[in-house]
């Protein structure tokens, strides 16, 4: 058993868990996040995806015990003062979703590719970074356009701040 | 067109709890004192059990109990059982062979559920159930259908001997023998349909709770049909009477058919629960869905085409060996019957089809119906067989099609179905307009200097969505009707709640149903709640499946919304002490026409509630219910063409342009029917290029994770250039069709005919890997 804490969507939580506990499970179960999906047994779909000190990664394939200390963030941490996250707004805007299964994942994943490239981002490189997560709905035309689409919006923002 | 109505690109209203992890899956449910299960499964394609010794496990951390087969059966828990009744030709009806929930005397595919262990974790009860000691007496396999059906081979149950299930056909078998003998020209083929995983990203999931208080049940559970599993549990599997068993789908993470039928560990951890006295929840893994979860496809089938000397088709003759797996799922057999050969026709006017059907059990997971079931089969063998004949006829794809369309309508085909309203001449055109097929020539050239093969392949599809009528349905062995029902309450400050017997898993039913309240009444849409998957709020339903929620749901709901707008309007008239015959509804207020006279609608609800001032004799209150079942099915049909690029080197295919012309009849919401076709669309061609469930001689699966199993990524798929046309479906107070399965049923022979043109080599089979598109390119036709 491990006592582990850590700081998740700016919160500084607590919980025991098992050595063997994942931390997608410790997300889950523990901190009642459900969000955080699992998709699979393989680290290959990318429900999972969450942001650990700054670094996107599939909380499926990480320990609990190796987070402690971290800061995380999930998919519910994106929204402020209840206005959706650009690309969470651009995943509506643009159907990037159907039955939401793969969308935190997908929201998380994105969020993390928009900031490494900005607006420079294309389709080719959209497409070629998502490799890690699986969409069985949407035939990814729609992620890749709400993607596309939140870039070009951050970019330009951030254009506009500077 | 409002805003809001029908035709507006609305922006979906359940979006936003998916997008800030707010959806509830049945995982998400967590209740006090919940228990994990784990399934001890079987690690043998065949064997019967000797002995079960669940003592070790028992006496491990955390375990509250093991239950196995022999404890289900004394409890009287019945048999999973496929509910749609088909005939041998003999008139002999099918060999079903009995499925336990769990296995107690003999396991029939790797996956098959022996036990149930439950405890206070998953990891626990996974530990646990690696201890129960299982006395496995291995027995001979077979995993493939005709092998099966040869002397000698292991016989999977005693009841279908030669593991034949049945020998079915439908058809005219002489006029198709007279019309081949008298052919100008035949084409004969063999089709293999590949066996595919459904893989909803969302793996299933229930939660069973027994409360012993009311002795009344709740499942949870990952279903596209709530209503129908909570019929099937209490009517066949006496789990509990019906009144006593609560189904709750919530949000669902997608379905594409394998969460249709009544899988045993929902059977299982309902009885679990009163036994051990906890709610008892299981989830499933990646590779325990790739065992269990029931698959796709899996045909083997000779075809052959006669010509008349004008290159006009005078018969089909199809001869189909469909495998069912080890057990035959809910609707297993109709899928390769009247799913299947009553869609052989196509577009085409053919005068005779005949078509034989035989279903077999091997040592493998059950099939059932996926994305399309029965129409992609369907589509794939006749839109591969009209490619390969124009090529024999020296006639374009293009011409060969508009030679054999249908072109009056309705239109009865001989293999039961009669075509309503088509035009699919249209869809052809728009097709080859957005492909720019004209100029394929110039772009070929340009692709050979660089040196790599170019290809393009067309595909006309039909299908038929929202099973109906039920009559004709109970007629041909369905053991369910096929209506669809829907409540409309409309609460008394005006709010609207629609209870559906529909169920929403990923095709956005909050939004598509409210457009439709909110055209007819005028109301925002967020005044409007679309409740479904809880058999608890709504009375009955049959849920979704076969692009039945808009020909089928919807419809219900409009023939409710015209019980709810007689009686606003009478109350309305009675308000303004006018006629009512002459109330409009318009924009959210009843309005007396051609006066400045209107009661908001508001108002009129307040009215129907404080009932102070209502017609004389008029019950309070605003609330009807409808259930609608449909004169016929709806048939939406298209056109899909396909490049690709092909690397003589590597063999690898890459798409270069996919376009879609769809026939969809009225559109409640473009934007939502635009995402249905990509991702049906992603699966269609995830079949042609990527995916295939393989089993070893041994029926190990060798395809249980998605490192083995090519599920289609972002990379390998185009952007889409998809369009409609909007041929009204007759049949439905909507005159819409439905579009959820046409983007898998008409890609896979696009795709196909796209690389077979690339490589001239028709021999290519499903899955076309880069490795047996290589073989094929380099060896004769
Ligand atoms: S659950 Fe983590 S990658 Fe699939
Ligand atoms: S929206 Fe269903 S898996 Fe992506």
């Amino acid at each position: 058993m491990a006592k582990i804490t850590m700081t998740v969507n700016g919160r500084d939580v607590s919980g025991v868990c098992d050595d063997r506990t994942l931390l997608v499970h410790f997300i889950r179960e523990n901190l009642g996040l459900t969000g955080t999906h699992v998709g699979c047994d393989t680290a290959q779909c990318g429900a999972c995806v969450i942001d650990l000190d700054g670094q996107s990664v599939k909380s499926c394939s990480i320990l609990a015990a190796q987070a402690a200390g971290s800061s995380i963030t999930t998919i519910e941490g994106l929204a402020q003062n209840g206005e959706l996250h650009p690309v969470q707004a651009a995943f509506k805007e643009h159907h990037g979703l159907q039955c939401g299964f793969c969308t935190p994942g997908m929201v998380m994943t994105a969020v993390d590719m928009i900031r490494r490239h900005g607006s420079t981002l294309d389709e080719a490189t959209v497409r070629a970074e998502l490799e890690g997560n699986i969409c069985r709905c949407t035939g990814y035309h729609n992620i890749v356009k709400a993607i596309l689409a939140a870039a070009a919006e951050m970019g330009g923002a951030r254009q506009a701040a500077e | 067109m409002g805003v809001e109505g029908i035709g507006a690109r609305v922006a979906r209203k359940e979006d936003k709890r998916f997008l800030i992890g707010k959806g509830r899956y049945t995982d998400d449910m967590t209740v006090p004192g919940m228990k994990y299960a784990v399934f001890v499964r079987s690690p043998h394609a065949h064997a019967t059990i000797a002995r079960i010794d669940a003592t070790a496990a028992k006496a491990m951390p955390g375990v509250i109990d093991v239950l196995d087969g022999k404890q289900l059966l004394g409890d009287g828990i019945g048999n999973i059982i496929c509910g749609w009744m088909i005939h041998s030709k003999d008139g002999s009806p099918m060999k079903m062979g009995a499925w336990r929930p769990l296995a107690d005397k003999t396991v029939r595919y790797v996956g098959d559920a022996v036990a149930i262990v439950v405890a206070d974790s998953v990891a626990e009860a996974r530990d646990a159930a690696e201890a129960v000691v299982v006395d496995y007496e291995p027995l001979p396999v077979v995993t493939d259908p005709v092998d099966a059906m040869a002397e000698g081979q292991p016989q999977i149950h005693p009841e279908a001997q030669n593991n034949l299930i049945f020998d079915w056909e439908l058809g005219d078998a002489a006029a198709v023998d007279r019309a081949i003998a008298g052919a100008a020209h035949v084409t004969e083929l063999k089709i293999y349909n590949n066996r595919l995983s459904p893989n909803a990203m969302e793996p299933r999931a229930t939660l069973g709770i027994y409360d012993a208080g009311d002795d009344h049940y709740t499942c949870y559970t990952t279903s596209q049909n709530p209503h129908l599993a909570r019929l099937v549990m209490s009517a066949f599997y006496n789990v509990a009477p019906e009144n006593k068993l609560r189904v709750i789908a919530p949000d669902v993470g997608g379905g594409f058919g394998s969460k249709i039928y009544i899988y045993p560990e929902e059977i299982v951890c309902l009885w679990a629960s009163k036994r051990t006295g906890v709610p008892v929840k299981w989830t499933c893994d990646r590779t325990e869905a790739f065992l269990t979860d029931a698959h796709g496809r899996d045909h083997v089938s000779t075809v052959k085409m006669a010509f008349d000397a004008n290159n006009r088709i005078t018969a089909l003759k199809v001869d189909t060996i469909a495998n069912l797996g080890a057990y035959m799922s809910l609707f297993s057999s109709c899928v390769p019957t009247y799913l299947y050969a009553t869609l052989l026709s196509g577009q085409y006017d053919i005068p005779a089809i005949h078509a034989n059907v035989r279903t077999v059990y091997t040592n493998t997971a059950p099939v059932d119906a996926y994305r399309g079931a029965g129409r992609p089969e369907a589509t794939y063998l006749l839109e591969r067989t009209m490619e390969t004949a124009a090529r024999e006829l020296g006639l374009s794809p293009a011409e060969i099609r508009r030679i054999n369309f249908i072109r009056s309508f309705p239109h009865q085909t001989p293999v039961i179905m009669n075509y309503d309203a088509g035009d699919y001449e249209t869809s052809l055109s728009a097709a080859m307009a957005a492909a720019d097929w004209n100029g394929f020539a110039t772009r070929r050239a340009e692709a050979e200097r660089r040196g790599m093969k170019r290809g393009i392949g067309m595909s006309c599809y039909i299908e038929a969505c929202g099973l109906a009528p039920s009559a004709a349905a109970g007629s041909l062995g369905a053991g369910v009707g096929l209506w669809e029902s829907a409540e409309v309450r409309v609460n008394a400050v005006g709010t609207i709640e629609v209870m559906t017997g529909s169920h929403s898993h990923g095709q956005g039913h909050e939004t598509t149903f409210a457009q439709l309240v909110a055209e007819r009444f005028g109301v925002p849409i967020d005044s409007v709640n679309i409740v479904h998957g809880d058999t608890d709020k709504v009375q009955m339903g049959m849920g979704t499946y076969g692009s039945r929620s808009g020909a089928v749901g919807m419809s219900a709901v409009a023939k409710a919304l015209d019980k709810v707008e007689v009686k606003a309007k009478k109350i309305a008239a009675h308000l303004m002490e006018a006629d009512e015959s002459d109330i409009v509804i318009e924009n959210g207020e009843l309005k007396v026409a051609g006066t400045d006279k209107a009661v908001p609608w508001f108002q009129m609800a307040l009215a129907a509630y404080t009932a102070h001032n209502l017609p004389a004799g008029m019950e309070p209150g605003l609330k009807e219910g409808a259930f609608y079942d449909p004169a016929n099915f709806t048939f939406p049909a298209g056109c899909y063409i396909c490049e690709v690029e092909v690397d003589p080197e590597t063999g690898q295919t890459k798409i270069v342009q996919f376009v879609a012309a769809d026939d969809f009849g009225n559109i409640i919401n473009p934007m939502i029917v635009e995402g249905q076709v990509h991702g049906g669309l992603a699966q269609g061609i995830g079949q042609a290029l990527l995916e295939g469930v393989h089993y070893d001689e041994s029926g190990q699966l060798l395809t249980a994770s998605y490192m083995d199993y090519a599920m289609p990524r972002a990379d390998d798929l185009p952007s889409f250039k998809v369009s409609t046309s909007n041929t009204p479906c007759p049949n439905n107070p909507l005159g819409v069709k439905g579009c959820g399965e046409a983007g898998a049923i008409g890609s896979p022979p696009a795709l196909i005919n796209a690389i077979t043109d690339a490589i001239g080599n028709n021999t290519l089979t499903m899955p076309a890997t880069p490795q047996k598109v290589w073989v094929a390119m380099h060896s004769s036709n």
